[in-house]
């Protein structure tokens, strides 16, 4: 999943971070991603693993690092990271 | 105005009844009396005297602004509900006898309009971003605006403090993060005794902007994460929702960013912003201190007018 992951948002012309250079763990905001590029990485995610975020996960938090988008995704899907 | 009756329809008739405020025929565009003007009038005077010693550049733009500057703000990313943009005819004769035939048999003949340059503009400090973005790289000390407009939100309501057309007088501090939160946070602070000093209760509290949507939904908790908006509510037309009367806004580099506006040494400037809602203002003394000036409170009477 992890790997879905990173291919998804390093094709994404919207989201302008190099996620090649970044642990599973870096803080993708500390690594320039912007409120309007979490956004955009938030509707490609839904799109690709079919799922809708509720309420309570559109957090800062969820978004904050690859690991963290994955254990969101394998909580509304009960697939496995 | 009965002090203890809180409701939007309530508070609207007595301002139609007392001649305060006057219909339009669209709920959001009011007439305002010459007594509703003043108090304004006033209550700004009170805002420039505190903020006077600042020595802020001031500027009054047109209700109007550049349609390509809203675009390149992003505004239309987070507040495209709000947005209006102002569409003329510009047709030739033939075009134009076809507007009347499809106004005469009741057809929307708004489609014969195209969008023109001018879109209404949102907040009074979106039209200064490319005007100081314009000017080159800004001093290290920072700079101080002190802006006035009249701004458009499409919200139409029947709430007289939600209008959709109202405005704003803001400062405006572009400079690095610390000065900014430094601004926040003196403005905070002098906004509260304004409001103090003419005897209206309020709070200040984390607040976020009505960003769209489900994605909205998203910056708005990011904003609140960050504590990078507060608002100081006074109770206008509910005592459980109070109204936003004054906001302070830390917009960190967005429109640094959004416009190229940097230090000498290349770095995005930081920018924040504290925004007076003149209207909200005004309907909170009158829901308060009642539809006579008059008889308001010594207290606030000598707050607004020295006497």
């Amino acid at each position: 999943m992890i790997d879905r992951i990173r291919t998804l948002l390093a094709q994404n012309p919207m989201i302008p971070i190099d996620f090649g250079a970044l642990s599973d763990n870096a803080n993708l905001y500390d690594a320039g991603l912007t409120s309007f590029a979490s956004v955009q990485m938030m509707l490609a995610i839904e799109e690709e693993f079919d799922i809708e975020f509720p309420e309570q996960m559109l957090t800062r938090r969820t978004f904050s690092s690859i690991a963290s988008i994955a254990a969101a995704i394998s909580e509304l899907t009960a697939e496995q990271v | 105005m009965d002090a203890k009756t809180f409701d939007a329809k309530t508070l609207l008739d007595s301002l139609f009844d007392n001649g305060i405020l006057f219909e339009s025929g669209v709920d959001g565009l009011y007439g305002r009396s010459g007594t509703f003007e003043e108090v304004i009038e006033r209550f700004e005077g009170i805002v420039l005297k505190v903020g006077g010693p600042d020595k802020a550049t001031r500027i009054h733009f047109p209700p109007g602004m550049a349609r390509a500057a809203l675009e390149k703000t992003g505004y239309m990313k987070s507040f495209p509900q709000l947005a209006g943009c102002v569409h003329s005819f510009m047709g030739d004769e033939r075009d134009h006898a076809r507007l009347l035939g499809m106004m005469e048999s009741g057809e929307d003949w708004t489609q014969m309009q195209e969008a023109t340059e001018v879109a209404m503009t949102p907040a009074a400090c979106y039209p200064l971003y490319p005007t100081v973005a314009r000017q080159g790289p800004v001093p290290a000390e920072g700079l101080l605006y002190e802006l006035s407009s009249y701004c458009f939100r499409h919200e139409p309501s029947k709430d007289p403090a939600r209008m959709q057309l109202f405005r704003q007088r803001e400062y405006i501090q572009i400079g690095t993060a610390v000065q900014v939160q430094a601004f926040q946070k003196s403005w905070m602070e002098r906004g509260r005794r304004i409001v103090e000093d003419l005897d209206l209760p309020c709070e200040i509290e984390v607040a976020n902007d009505p960003f769209f949507g489900r994605t909205g939904k998203m910056m708005a908790n990011s904003q609140r994460d960050q504590a990078l908006k507060f608002e100081l509510l006074i109770p206008v037309t509910s005592i459980e929702k109070p109204t936003a009367c004054l906001s302070f806004n830390n917009h960190q580099d967005h429109f640094g960013q959004s416009w190229g506006i940097r230090f000498a040494d290349g770095t995005s400037c930081h920018s924040g912003c504290v925004g007076f809602g003149l209207e909200r203002v005004a309907l909170a003394l009158f829901r308060h201190h009642g539809p006579d000036v008059a008889t308001w409170p010594v207290k606030v009477r000598h707050a607004l007018w020295g006497a």
